[in-house]
Order: C-alpha cells, then structure tokens, then sequence
C-alpha cells in the first residue's frame, strides 16, 4: 500500500509538470499532503504515539490544508495571473521530468544496500530534482515558492525512510517545514506582493554589479 | 552556562523586539554585549567541558568564538551609532534590527560550539531568519529583493544540509549506532557506509556553501551583505562565514578518516577554485564598494578552502588565515559606514580623494587593503604564504599557478578601485556640507586590523595551541 501511494506521489509529480495553471499546484500540493499522511501512517509505527499524532497533525493540517489555502489566498490577494507562465513548453517538461525519474531510477539500483527501502528514496531524489528543475524553469515567484514546497515534501519522504530508527530526524524534518514555509510564505511574499505589483521574476533583477 | 547564555541571548532579543524605549533598548545592548563577553570567558575556562549534552568548548568553537565577541562588541557600537544617525529609522526597525543582531551572535555562538551536526543545522535555520531580518533593515524595492533571494536560497540551502543529515544517517545505519554526534561519527568512521557518505557529503557541502561563500551558493551572501547595514554586514562576512565552515569542517574531519578523503579534496578543490574565479570575474567590474567587499570574502573563503584541500599545513593555514580574514573584513565594513556618511553613495564612481575628507578613516581602508590583499605586513600574509606552500608540497603546481594568476588580476582590480577612492578626487562632488568625521570612531578598526598583523606574525603561543589542537584530529 506505501508502494502505491509513493508511485501516486510521482505521478502527482509529472501531473505539474504538464499544469498550466496555478491553482492546479495548490490543488497538487494538497493532495501531496494527504498521500504523505497516509505514507507516515503506515511507515511509521514503531515510533511512540504521542510523536506520531504529531507528524500526522503537521502533515494533514499544515502541508494538505493551511498551505494551500494559504496559497489560494495569496493569489487571490495578489491578484496572480492563472497562468504558470513556464519558460520551457509543457511537453518538453514532461520529457525531462521523466528523465529525472528514469535516472533515479537507475541510480537508486546501483545501490547495495539492504537497510533502504529503495522506493523511498527514489521518489526523494526524483522529487528533489524536478522540484528544482521546477524552480529554474517557472517564471512567477509563486511558482518558485510551491517548487521548493514539493522538494520539502520529497525531503519529508526520505526522512520517513529512515523514520523508525531516528524519530528525531523526522521531527527535524517537521521543523524545517513549518520554519521555512513560515519564513517564505508568511513574511515574504505577503510583502513581495505589497510592493512589487505583478509578481515576477524579472522584476527581481536590480541588485547588480555594475 | 550554555543554558543560561541561550536563554539569556533569546530573551534580550525578545525585550529589545517589544520594547519601544531608547534608553531601555541602549541598556539591552550593553548587557547583551557583557553577556556574550563573560559566556566567552567562561567557556575559555571551561575548555573542553562539555555542557547541555550538545555543546562542547573544543578549540576550534573557542577559537571563532573569541573571533566573534571581538568582532560583535565593536559590531554593536557601530550599529548604535548607525541607528542613531540614520534619520528614516523608526523605533518599530530599530527594535527589529537590534533584535535580530542579538538573536543572529547568539545563534552564530551556539552553532560554533555544537558537537551535533543536526544542532549546528537548527541553529544554522535561525541565522537565516535573523540575517533576514538584518537585511530587510531599509524596507526598499531593493532591500526586499535583496532578502528574497537570501532566503529562498538558504531555505534551498538548509533543505540540502538537512538531506545530507538523513544519508549520513542512512550510512550510519549499518554501525549499529545512531547517535550523529560528531565524536560518534569519528568513532565509527571506518563503518560508515560510503555509498551514502558519499552523498551526505555532497549535499552537506552544498548546504553550507550558502553560509560560507562558496560556489555554487554564494550568490545570496553577496546580495546579504550589499543591502544589510554594514554593522552587520561585518558579522555576516567574518562570523557567519566562519560558521559556515565550522559546518563543513567538522564534518570534513569525519571523512577524512574514510577511504573517500580523496575524493572530498578533490570537490573542495573544484569548487573552491570555481569561487576565486567568480570572484576574480566580479572583481574586475563591480563598482558598488560594499559588494567589492563582499566578492574578496569569496575570494579567501576560496583559498581557504584550498587550504584545506591541500592538507599538511594548509589546514593550520586555513584557520589562522579564517580568524584573521575575520578581523580584516569586518574592520573593513565598519569603515564603509564613515565613508559612506561622506560621500552618501557606495558607488565607486561617486566616491573619491577620501583623504582629503577623513585622512583616519582612509589608514584604515589603507591597511585594511594591505590586509586584505595579503601584502607583508599584513598577517595575512602569513597564512597565504603557508596555504600556497601546502599547495606546493601537495605537488598542485598548476592549480598554485592558476590561484597566483587569479590572485594578481584581484588584487588588481582591488587597488584600482581602493586607490580611486583614496586619492582621486570626483569631478562635480560638492563637499560643502561634508560632516567632519570623529577619528575616534576609526579606533575599533585599528585596534582590529592591528590584531590581525600581530596574530599572524607574532602569534602568541595560546593562539598556535588553539590551532594546532583543532587540526590534530587530521594529521592522519
């Protein structure tokens, strides 16, 4: 069941990178935040239950409903264009996002070692660099800020991966989540869009050298 | 005392963010300033004492943070007078500023002190949101670009530190153990595996390369220190950059007790000559003075890094040349704030013939140039010297080659600018209402740049110790 919900998780995955609009992120990122509710449910039982209720709450709360709705506020508030606004075409994302997967992939089985379960880590790395490749690639800066959502999500996998034998990681892991995303999404772009009106990368480009 | 130094350090912070009051905010920093100054003493007493569980006084958390109360007591004396002076502030960004200086010393000291790689990360997270704050100080178009960019890549930043921490606990896993302490690290380090070391060092060195001023993250502290206060600027480029190693290093002296030391040289090796010529490139056209600055943090940082590759005495190098680089570059941002209060512009073009204005302050950025560009009598000097004789006996003629050439279209281009500023008047600068500059301001910075040529050619012998104890763990 942990194996379906991981291979759902990627395809989540190459579902955005096809997504022409905003709101179809926001609504990816939620449902991001259920399979990863559902993952740690299962992954992690031999953790003490007060830890688990925790890591759920933070999954089910913060990463499937706050977040989003907070996204979807922000654009309304900021009055974000629908469009994604991507420098490279859809169908081009497509194919390099299954690059990246089908690399993984293969790298994840040149690995010898019987501790991992390899599907865990082959959706981290994935999502990591597709996050990234989402980063350079999106013009808006809110669609940079929902990249780096996805790769935290795929950095929370990899901590479930070694969850049982290090809680205390898989709280790091929580911890960076709510700090970063408070950090970025509660200050920042909440002024970025008072001052800076349509919101863009290449509005971002003052601080030069010469 | 930890304990109690965190709490302490975390409660002013909380008072000066409430508090709205000029003379309560001014008592805060002075018993933040004494604070820091007896947790400094103490841990000198306390040398390898290990308290809280999680922080211990070794030598080289000691030796960097005796840097950082040196360079932080001058470092609030001049932002006091930068706030004081700067007619825009409002009580609201004072109080945030203040705050967030103490929170960012305060974080810098603990991480420096750690001997657990996932408290080095915690605390390497709260530097990024002070540091934020720090440079949100002018609440501009550019100021918020400028912090945009500083956060988003050190989130990306302690996203990669973080991922590195779960394969060195994936490489971990086999030893049976699972205490990431760093001396537990060291004991097994023959058990690690190296599939995923291999990895955990990648992304741990990427991570902290944002901190340090390495490529490929150095971009943000570039854009940092250009648009933070230069008070604070200072800290960003000696202390903060000082942690960033401290993450890299510690972590280094793991893995050059496995098979992969090799292999990890050669990474440092790439990315820290790919840093001297960014920097070596920026150099040569950037006109923005604080900028200037920050680009020859990347340039050290760069040799220091080779020091470090290189082995032998280059890791001795490597922490002597950081602690001076510290002195230098931060009396160096101290001066940019009595330059910039002549000129009101950081603009090589609009700046120059500073002589005339404040012949004080003009020694200063004259030695400090001297410094900073490693010419006798600097002891910088003396550091370069032993990184470039470890590249030497490590048989690295061309990349010594290579640096050499590098280093002298640097210093080039630095004196270019620096020798503008000092004696080439500008055409149409109008210097009747230029305020004449009190010299004692500059004495901090003499005091420091004069700590920096005495460490580095008379190092007493307590200080040689301290150094030589930090890298005994690497004379394998």
């Amino acid at each position: 069941m942990i194996d379906v919900l991981l291979i759902v998780f990627i395809i989540t995955l190459l579902y955005v990178s096809i997504a022409n609009r905003i709101i179809t992120y926001v609504k990816v990122l939620a449902l991001q935040g259920f399979i990863l509710f559902g993952v740690t449910f299962m992954q992690l039982q031999e953790i003490n239950t007060l830890n688990l209720v925790l890591i759920l709450l933070e999954t089910i709360i913060f990463k499937a409903i706050a977040v989003p709705l907070f996204l979807d506020h922000l654009i309304k508030r900021n009055n974000i264009t629908r469009e994604a606004e991507p420098y490279i075409p859809n169908f081009l994302s497509l194919v390099i996002t299954t690059i990246i997967i089908v690399v993984t992939i293969l790298l994840a089985n040149s690995v010898k070692d019987d501790n991992l379960d390899k599907i865990f880590f082959i959706v981290a790395l994935s999502t990591l660099f597709t996050g990234l490749y989402f980063i350079a690639s999106r013009k808006k800066i809110i669609t940079h800020v929902m990249g780096y959502l996805i790769i935290e999500n795929g950095v929370f996998v990899l901590s479930l991966a070694v969850g049982n034998e290090m809680p205390m990681l898989v709280n790091l892991g929580v911890m960076l989540d709510i700090f970063a995303s408070v950090l970025i999404l509660g200050i920042f772009l909440n002024k970025i869009g008072d001052v800076f009106k349509d919101v863009d990368v290449n509005q971002l480009s003052n601080l030069k050298d010469y | 005392m930890t304990g109690i130094y965190l709490t302490g350090g975390i409660l002013i912070a909380g008072l000066l963010f409430a508090n709205r009051n000029v003379i309560i905010n001014n008592v805060l920093i002075i018993l933040f300033g004494l604070l820091q100054t007896i947790f400094t003493i103490y841990q000198c007493s306390n040398y390898r004492g290990t308290e809280l569980e999680y922080f211990t006084s070794d030598s080289l958390g000691l030796l960097f943070l005796i840097t950082l109360t040196v360079v932080s007591l001058p470092a609030l004396m001049h932002s006091y007078l930068y706030i004081k002076r700067s007619p825009e502030t409002s009580h609201h960004s004072r109080s945030i500023y203040f705050a967030a200086l103490v929170l960012l010393i305060t974080s810098i000291s603990a991480a420096y002190l750690a001997n657990h790689i996932a408290v080095v990360w915690i605390f390497t997270e709260l530097t990024t949101l002070s540091a934020s704050a720090l440079i949100y100080h002018h609440r501009n178009k550019l100021a918020l670009e400028g912090t945009w960019k500083y956060v988003f890549i050190c989130a990306i930043s302690i996203t990669f530190v973080f991922i590195g921490i779960l394969f060195l606990s994936l490489s971990l896993q086999g030893t049976g153990s699972e205490d990431l302490s760093y001396s537990n690290l060291m004991a097994k380090s023959d058990q690690l595996n190296p599939f995923w070391l291999r990895l955990a060092f990648l992304f741990i060195f990427t991570g902290f390369t944002a901190k340090l001023g390495l490529v490929p993250m150095y971009t943000a502290g570039v854009d940092a220190k250009d648009k933070a206060p230069a008070p604070a600027g200072a800290l960003l480029s000696s202390a903060l950059m000082n942690m960033g190693f401290i993450g890299i290093f510690r972590f280094y002296i793991v893995i050059a007790h496995t098979p992969l030391h090799h292999w990890a040289n050669i990474v440092i090796f790439v990315s820290a000559i790919l840093s001297i010529f960014v920097a070596t490139v920026y150099m040569t056209k950037v006109i923005n003075i604080k900028r200037m600055f920050a680009y020859s943090s990347i340039e050290h940082m760069g040799l220091v890094m080779l020091g470090v590759a290189a082995g032998g005495i280059g890791y001795y190098a490597a922490i002597l040349h950081l602690v001076l680089h510290a002195l230098v570059k931060s009396s160096m941002f101290f001066q940019f704030n009595q330059l910039y209060n002549v000129f009101q512009s950081k603009s090589v073009a609009y700046v120059g013939n500073y002589f005339k204005y404040n012949p004080t302050g003009a020694i200063v950025l004259l030695i400090a140039f001297i410094s900073a560009t490693a010419m006798p009598p600097s002891g910088l000097f003396v550091s370069e010297f032993l990184i470039f004789r470890a590249l030497f006996e490590g048989q690295y003629i061309f990349v010594l080659l290579l640096v050499l050439l590098l280093l002298t279209i640097i210093i080039w281009a630095f004196a270019k600018n620096i020798f503008k500023i000092l004696f080439s008047p500008v055409e149409g600068f109008d210097d009747s209402n230029v305020p004449r500059i009190n010299p004692w301001e500059s004495l901090t910075q003499y005091v420091l740049l004069f700590a920096a040529v005495w460490l580095g050619l008379n190092p007493p012998e307590i200080f040689v110790d301290l150094i030589r104890e930090s890298v005994i763990l690497l004379q394998i």
